[in-house]
């Protein structure tokens, strides 16, 4: 048994601590140690996107970080989204196209269209895509999910 | 297993060679993770050069060129405006590796040191000449980049040797690289065949010229003959026949559900007459 690791770090804004084994993904450990079940492991090896959050703000698969690389970072997960009660546009606008079927990319999706709309507020349907492309989706046909980002950017530069 | 945090190479490094087990190094991880999880690679000690500060930086160089620390990401290059505007053609082939969440990660000295014969980062950097930093027990020394890959997964790096970073030359005046691949879909896919060309011209004519295959050999494969094939012409139709051919007589592909021998073989010259053209375009200060 390696000797397990004490890792600080902050989650959608709040320090917080965890031990962990250094094997360990930062997807088990936020599911595991942090009790945040919203990213999700579909692959565990990077092809769909399911478990995406950010680190420092840069979108990673979660499931291709260790725990113990979290150290001193800033983590952010679906559960960071909504302000309270009040949905994010984003999310929103998912339930409004009906953009989610059984919901299990949907966290993933989320987080990921966040970053790039934090990055660029108006991008073209083919950018959104591209952006997209590491997502996977079995239910929608992503359709309705590009129509709920895109109509989302909409709302969010209009408010701004 | 035990998880370093070293904060130089030369303490990177001197980890690696004192290591009784297997060592792997740690960067952007999108290659160590997955053989981790799938139990192909067990390490004893991981070694992660993030907290590297040289590892992280992207720098200009004294005579105009850049240095890319190895742990730089993909998104951290396309981001560099002035780089891609120097070597568009290596920065399109790192680009083309996998999802937004990959780039965030991944790291081009990963994809030379993961060894696949298909890694669309390298033949870019062979192509542009490009030579990576090597720090081990027996001091540094600089290697260039197609001396690294010996063989599918495998390196010519020797045990407690580690890749600090890429020294990409500098772009001059009046040259053009391209990257090209071909994949049955529009993203998220491993090469079937890849060609990256980089040029320099005299007016419209080729002066300077290296061709890169990737993915038809057992490692990423520099065809000087493909290069020479294009010297002095202006990338006339004969040129390119001529380029085409020796792109496709230096293939030894391997046969399988991705591609047959003679798709690759054929496909392998087109793809290098059509970044050629890319390069040439570039070169004279076309965007394409
Ligand atoms: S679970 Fe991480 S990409 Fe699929
Ligand atoms: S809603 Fe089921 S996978 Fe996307």
């Amino acid at each position: 048994m390696t000797k397990r690791i004490h890792v600080s770090t902050e989650l959608n804004g709040d320090a917080v601590d965890f031990l962990c084994d250094p094997r360990e993904t930062l997807l088990d450990c936020l599911r595991d140690h942090l009790g945040a079940m919203g990213a999700k492991e579909g692959c565990g090896t990077g092809d769909c996107g399911a478990c995406s959050v950010t680190l420092d703000g840069r979108l990673v698969c979660s499931c291709l970080v260790l725990g113990v690389e979290a150290e001193g970072k800033q983590i952010g997960t679906v559960e960071g989204m909504a302000d309270g009660e009040s949905l994010h546009p984003l999310q929103r606008k998912f339930i409004e196209h009906a953009a989610l079927q059984c919901g299990i990319c949907t966290p993933g999706i989320l987080v990921a269209a966040k970053n790039l709309l934090e990055r660029n507020p108006d991008p073209s349907e083919t950018e959104v895509r591209y952006w997209l492309a590491g997502n996977l989706c079995r239910c929608t046909g992503y359709d309705k999910i590009v129509r709920a980002v895109m109509d989302a950017a909409t709302e969010m530069r209009e408010a701004s | 297993m035990n998880y370093h945090t070293p904060e130089t190479f030369e303490d990177a490094a001197a980890i690696a060679a004192r290591a009784a087990g297997t060592t792997r190094f740690l960067a952007g991880g999108t290659d160590v993770l997955v053989q981790l999880r799938s139990d192909l690679v067990t390490p004893d000690d991981l070694i992660d050069i993030k907290h590297i500060p040289a590892a992280k930086a992207i720098t200009r160089t004294g005579d105009g060129g850049w240095r890319i620390g190895a742990a730089v990401s993909g998104a951290e290059m396309t981001e560099n405006a002035a780089l891609c505007a120097d070597w568009p053609g290596l920065v399109e082939g790192m680009d083309l590796i996998g999802s937004t969440q990959v780039q965030g990660r991944a790291t081009l000295v990963g994809n030379l040191c993961n060894g696949s014969p298909a890694a669309d980062g390298v033949p870019g950097l062979i192509a542009a000449g490009c030579t990576v930093t090597v720090i081990g027990p027996k001091g540094s020394r600089e290697v260039a980049v197609e001396e690294i890959p010996a063989g599918p997964g495998k390196t010519s790096l020797a045990k407690g040797e580690v890749i600090t970073g890429v020294t990409i030359p500098a772009r001059g005046q009046h040259g053009g690289d391209a990257y090209l691949r071909f994949i049955p879909r529009t993203e998220m896919d491993i090469a079937v065949v890849g060609c990256a060309v980089n040029l320099r011209l005299d007016g419209d004519t080729v002066t300077e010229a290296r061709v890169v295959l990737g993915a038809v050999a057992p490692t990423v494969r520099l065809v000087p003959e493909a290069g020479e094939a294009i010297l002095g012409t202006t990338l006339e139709a004969a040129a390119l026949d001529r380029l085409a051919e020796a792109a496709s007589a230096a293939c030894q592909p391997i046969d399988d559900k991705r591609g047959t021998i003679e798709f690759r073989t054929h496909v392998a010259g087109v793809l290098a007459r059509r970044a050629a053209k890319i390069a040439h375009a570039r070169a004279k200060g076309g965007t394409a």
